[in-house]
């Protein structure tokens, strides 16, 4: 159960996908509105991450690694699904307030990046908790962005008024706008705990991006996240891809490519 | 004429009033990463709107001659993904073999755009409006106009930002996105248009 615990600890604090890995900006920004929005979108996310790390660790013996990027994105995709018509039934206002944001899950990077580079290759039981601790780390994140924002613009936390009259809200939080000033208040921190600890001489590298953490599509995708590297800017990608492009393929690089190609999904 | 007023006046909200960029907050990963240059900022948004207008045109027929007559509509996620998958897949071979000065221009964007959860967004949208094919054509080719309107902006943006001064733990990232903010601020002005 030691190992349990451990997967939680790490996908809640060390390895948070949002705080510390960046991964998944897009629900993120968007369903940030309101606490109780983050909060669903999180706990959405989370259902479909545990579901899918477990059947695609039982699985992991039965999938051939060259089709595992597609047989991934089917199992993610069935449980997107199978989750988007549970919320149709019992949770109508919160369906509606996700809206299309739901089946966008699928494309969201923490659950492809987790299948892919622990699921696939660890037994189900440790899987289970890492999507698990993944899911409540994005959930805590998502609830606290959501509260940070719903307090600026309405004075209020989960619909309840906290502030005293006198606040004067600030609308604009709750926009379109704050979503990208919040974010870049997070991120701006993030590189000011990083760059401290460089100073520090500490290792820095534990903060580092997702793509530390062979999250293997952000390799030549256009992930945000690939941003923090230094080492490896879009641009470099882009000509990387240039020279894969150029370069002439056997059979099986061809394949290769197609396998990258869905990984970026 | 109704109808082409009506187009018209998709096509703006689309690509204007509601960006998918800075209002949906779709596509933020090529948004944010492509967009150092002006010029690779413009082919990718080129190779963005080649694909979501065909991913939506080949959404739109299978959704409508597949699925509803067999009554799956509720396996449109799964259905939908493969098939851009399998699309943009399609789209790269086909360009590399016929169109060897088109693949030149968008070959490199293509598998960037594989990941763009905007292509996805746009089909489902199109289902969850209850657009026709030609419509939901139209809306796909004027969000991707919409995204490539933003990103060369927040392109030409970076490119006058480079020699900027900014705080340290500014640097990077954050700065693009308060851009991104400013920019979807500018955007914000646009929502009484229509």
């Amino acid at each position: 159960m030691n190992k349990a615990g451990e997967r939680l600890y790490n996908g809640i604090i060390k390895e948070n996908p949002t705080f510390v890995l960046m991964l998944g900006m897009c629900p993120t920004l968007a369903v940030t509105t309101s606490a109780m929005n983050g909060l669903g979108m999180g706990l959405t996310t989370a259902v479909v991450l545990t579901m899918s790390n477990l059947i695609i660790s039982l699985l992991r013996k039965v999938i051939p690694s060259r089709v595992r990027i597609p047989a991934f994105i089917v199992i993610i995709a069935s449980f997107v699904t199978a989750v988007q018509l549970l919320l149709q039934a019992y949770l109508p206002s919160l369906n509606d307030a996700l809206g299309v944001y739901i089946p966008l899950i699928v494309v969201n990077c923490i659950i492809l990046g987790r299948a892919e580079s622990y699921a696939y290759s660890h037994p189900p039981i440790p899987s289970l908790f890492d999507g698990l601790g993944m899911g409540l780390g994005f959930s805590l994140a998502l609830t606290c962005i959501g509260a940070v924002r719903e307090i600026l613009a309405a004075g209020s936390i989960f619909g309840f008024r906290i502030m005293p009259d006198s606040y004067v809200t600030i609308n604009i939080f709750g926009l379109a706008p704050g979503a990208f000033f919040v974010l870049a208040a997070l991120t701006a921190l993030q590189n000011y705990i990083k760059n401290k600890r460089k100073l520090a001489g500490k290792d820095y590298e534990k903060i580092q991006s997702g793509c530390g953490h062979d999250c293997l599509h952000c390799g030549e995708s256009g992930c945000s996240e690939r941003f923090y590297d230094n080492t490896n800017t879009t641009e470099e990608a882009v000509k990387d891809a240039a020279k894969a492009a150029a370069k002439p393929q056997t059979a099986e690089d061809d394949l290769e490519t197609i396998d990258l190609d869905k990984e970026d999904k | 004429m109704d109808s082409v007023k009506d187009m018209l006046l998709l096509l703006i909200s689309s690509s204007i009033v509601s960006n998918i960029v800075l209002s949906q907050f779709m596509g933020l990963c090529p948004f944010l990463g492509v967009s150092r240059k002006i010029k690779t900022a413009g082919g990718m948004g080129t190779a963005v709107i080649f694909v979501i207008t065909l991913a939506s045109a080949v959404a739109g027929v299978i959704y409508k001659f597949i699925l509803q007559p067999l009554h799956i509509e509720y396996l449109e996620t799964i259905v939908f993904i493969l098939v851009i998958a399998a699309l943009v897949q399609f789209v790269e071979m086909f360009l590399k073999k016929a169109m060897p000065s088109l693949y030149q221009a968008l070959g490199v964007y293509l598998p960037l755009i594989t990941t763009n959860c905007a292509v996805l967004g746009v089909a489902i949208t199109n289902v969850q409006k209850e657009y026709g094919i030609l419509t939901g054509i139209v809306n796909g080719f004027a969000t991707a106009l919409g995204f490539t309107i933003a990103i060369v902006i927040l392109a030409g943006l970076r490119e006058k930002m480079e020699y900027n001064e900014v705080p340290e733990s500014f640097k990077g990232m954050p700065m693009v996105l308060l851009t991104a903010g400013l920019m979807a601020i500018a955007f914000c002005g646009f929502s009484g248009l229509i």
